[in-house]
């Protein structure tokens, strides 16, 4: 370690004004902040917040709640793609090969990411910002496994170009930057973000086998092929980090007890779903109904997802993973304590209308969160100008 | 002779092409640019056609403009963009009948192009027929300009063809290379006008705000 520091402390005047590298300056900043807090302080006099918890802590928070999401979903990927093949498989095995799809992942979105937020970042002359840390573990952990690795490259360019650094870089942005990417894979390369092949590895499958997700079975009324406690520990096909509601669970904890995530708008997301998952249940259209060409009943889509139970709503897809992961993003969810609470809800509920009303997005959580993103600022604004009203209208009382 | 290309004239006809572009400058006819711009060939067409409206109705404005009475200039100004919109909509018919299918409702809605009016009221109606002339071809240059970059990216990423001719190989579609659905989405095109803007803001230090 000291080594370390000495050498960072010999090359540092080249990086300063007037060095040799004086225009790497902040790729130079970046690594050395990262690996040893900085010893700079404010000057004395005038007023300082300080706060020991910074961006850099807020983010690593992030990383660190990714974690068993990540395990399980590289657990995950092996036990599919065994149980597709039908091979069996020791426990390594299994979590070896899901390790082997989706590392590249992972080097692939940082290093593309890392890569254009340090060009930037010397472009500009400003320091190097932490935020695509998470952004670059969100990524992977919401698309398939068997992606292609230029698509995601690419789709994380995209998104880190138009969604983050166009609007002023990390803190500034209006969408998540992990959803725009995997928005952005969904629309422009569908036929490997959805279906029946894309969730497994590579190999042939046996006879018989379906490979539809959970989301899309209960779009034709098979319930029953994957159950509650399937789901909730994540023993289904699906995008990587999104099975398992347990693991999410588990960052969930971490995110609230170290206060990085508002408990507000993740509650609020779980309560919305659920009512309107519930209403649907209650009062939603029939499952069979009259085909008039043929004239027997069938099975609507509609219907079929209305009455998918509503534990089931919340432990299947990619909704536990939004709530807890996407929706909480403190930049791009609303800022006021009451703007959490309209806000979480209308992503719980949205993402439960655009599943059972529109069959053709099986996943509306992505939809849900980028819309209500969208409008996060719009809802702040008013319960703001609410507030100024109320304290205006007690100024005129006490008068 | 010098007074027919006199400075005033010749920026007139060019301002258009480069720093006052109607599209990427005051951004106007920005719905027909996200709409016809998926293939080549029908921006191509939707270009040359708004230049020859604009040129023709700004001549004929131009013309008529000592005579158009204040309070009602507007609707004249329609009815002569709406006759000239309803022959060139025929022609295409006639002659290309296949483009003028593909671009359906919109070589009918260049009536609603802000190019066309923002020409008249701000140039037309107080310059005379030579220099409305230039001034409505250069805008309408400049709009097809915009059009057909935007089209070539969206043709190109999105379909992986030029004219419908295929240009991305077979080779590359095997290797794995799948045409970006999303450049065929409207949202896209926007994108890439944007990226234009961007382009042109960063290289013209006039355009920039301070």
């Amino acid at each position: 370690m000291k080594a370390l520091r000495n050498y960072i402390d010999k090359v540092k005047p080249n990086f300063m004004p007037g060095g040799k590298y004086e225009k790497l300056r902040s790729t130079f900043g970046g690594f050395e902040t990262f690996l040893f807090t900085p010893n700079t302080t404010n000057q004395p006099g005038g007023v300082h917040v300080r706060d020991a918890v910074d961006l850099k802590r807020n983010i690593i928070v992030v990383v660190l709640a990714l974690i068993p999401a990540l395990l399980f979903g590289m657990y995950n990927t092996g036990y599919q793609h065994y149980h597709m093949t039908g091979e069996t498989a020791t426990f390594w095995e299994t979590f070896g090969y899901g390790f082997l799809t989706v590392l590249p992942l992972l080097i692939v979105t940082y290093v593309v990411g890392l890569g254009i937020e340090f060009s930037v970042a010397q472009m500009r002359g400003e320091e190097i910002n932490e935020g695509f840390l998470a952004t670059g573990m969100l990524i992977p952990l919401i698309v398939p496994a068997d992606v292609p690795l230029w698509m995601v490259a690419v789709a994380t360019a995209f998104s880190v170009i138009f969604a983050k650094e166009v609007f002023g870089g990390t803190g500034m942005n209006i969408w998540n930057p992990a959803l725009i990417a995997r928005a952005f894979l969904f629309f422009a390369y569908p036929s490997k973000m959805s279906g029946d092949s894309v969730w497994y590895g590579a190999g042939e499958a046996v006879d018989g086998f379906t490979g539809a997700t959970a989301l899309s079975l209960a779009g034709s009324g098979n319930y029953e092929t994957y159950s509650f406690n399937d789901a909730f520990l994540g023993f289904i096909p699906g995008s990587i980090g999104e099975t398992s509601a347990l693991a999410i669970l588990i960052g969930a904890v971490l995110l609230l007890c170290t206060g990085v995530a508002s408990w507000k708008t993740m509650c609020s997301v779980f309560v919305g779903g659920a009512v309107t998952a519930f209403l649907f249940n209650q009062f939603g259209p029939d499952i069979e109904c009259l085909n008039p060409e043929t004239g027997k009943m069938e099975i609507n889509a509609v219907g079929a997802m209305a009455h998918l139970p509503w534990m089931q709503h919340l432990v299947i897809g990619g909704f536990c993973f939004g709530a807890v992961f996407m929706a909480t993003d403190p930049v791009t969810s609303c800022r006021t304590e009451t703007g959490k609470y309209i806000f979480g809800l209308l992503i719980g509920a949205m993402a439960i209308i655009i599943r059972v009303l529109n069959p053709g997005y099986p996943e509306g959580m992505m939809l849900a969160i980028l819309l209500m993103n969208t409008f996060a600022p719009l809802i702040d604004h008013f319960i703001v100008g609410r507030n100024i009203a109320m304290r205006k209208n007690r100024v005129k009382a006490n008068k | 002779m010098s007074e027919l290309f006199s400075k005033k004239n010749k920026e007139a006809f060019l301002n258009p092409l480069g720093s006052n572009n109607p599209v990427t400058v005051q951004v106007l006819g920005i719905c027909s640019a996200l709409a016809v711009t998926a293939q080549l060939e029908p921006a191509i067409v939707m270009g040359i056609s708004v230049t020859v409206i604009v040129a023709m109705a700004n001549v004929i404005i131009s013309l008529l403009r000592k005579t158009i009475p204040n309070r009602i200039r507007i609707i004249v100004q329609l009815v002569v963009v709406a006759s000239l919109v309803t022959i060139v909509s025929e022609i295409l018919k006639a002659f290309a009948y296949d483009v003028s299918v593909q671009l359906s409702v919109y070589i009918g809605l260049i009536i609603t192009n802000c190019i066309l009016m923002g020409r008249l009221e701000a140039f037309a109606m107080q310059n005379g027929p030579w220099e409305s002339l230039l001034d409505g071809i250069g805008n309408g240059l400049g709009y097809a300009k915009i059009l057909i970059i935007v089209a070539f990216f969206r043709e190109l990423l999105g379909s992986g063809s030029l004219f419908g001719y295929q240009i991305i190989p077979n080779c590359a579609y095997e290797a794995g290379y799948v045409n970006n659905g999303l450049m065929l989405l409207a949202p896209m095109a926007l994108v890439i006008v944007g990226c234009i803007i961007w382009w042109q803001r960063a290289h013209n230090k006039d355009l920039q705000e301070k």
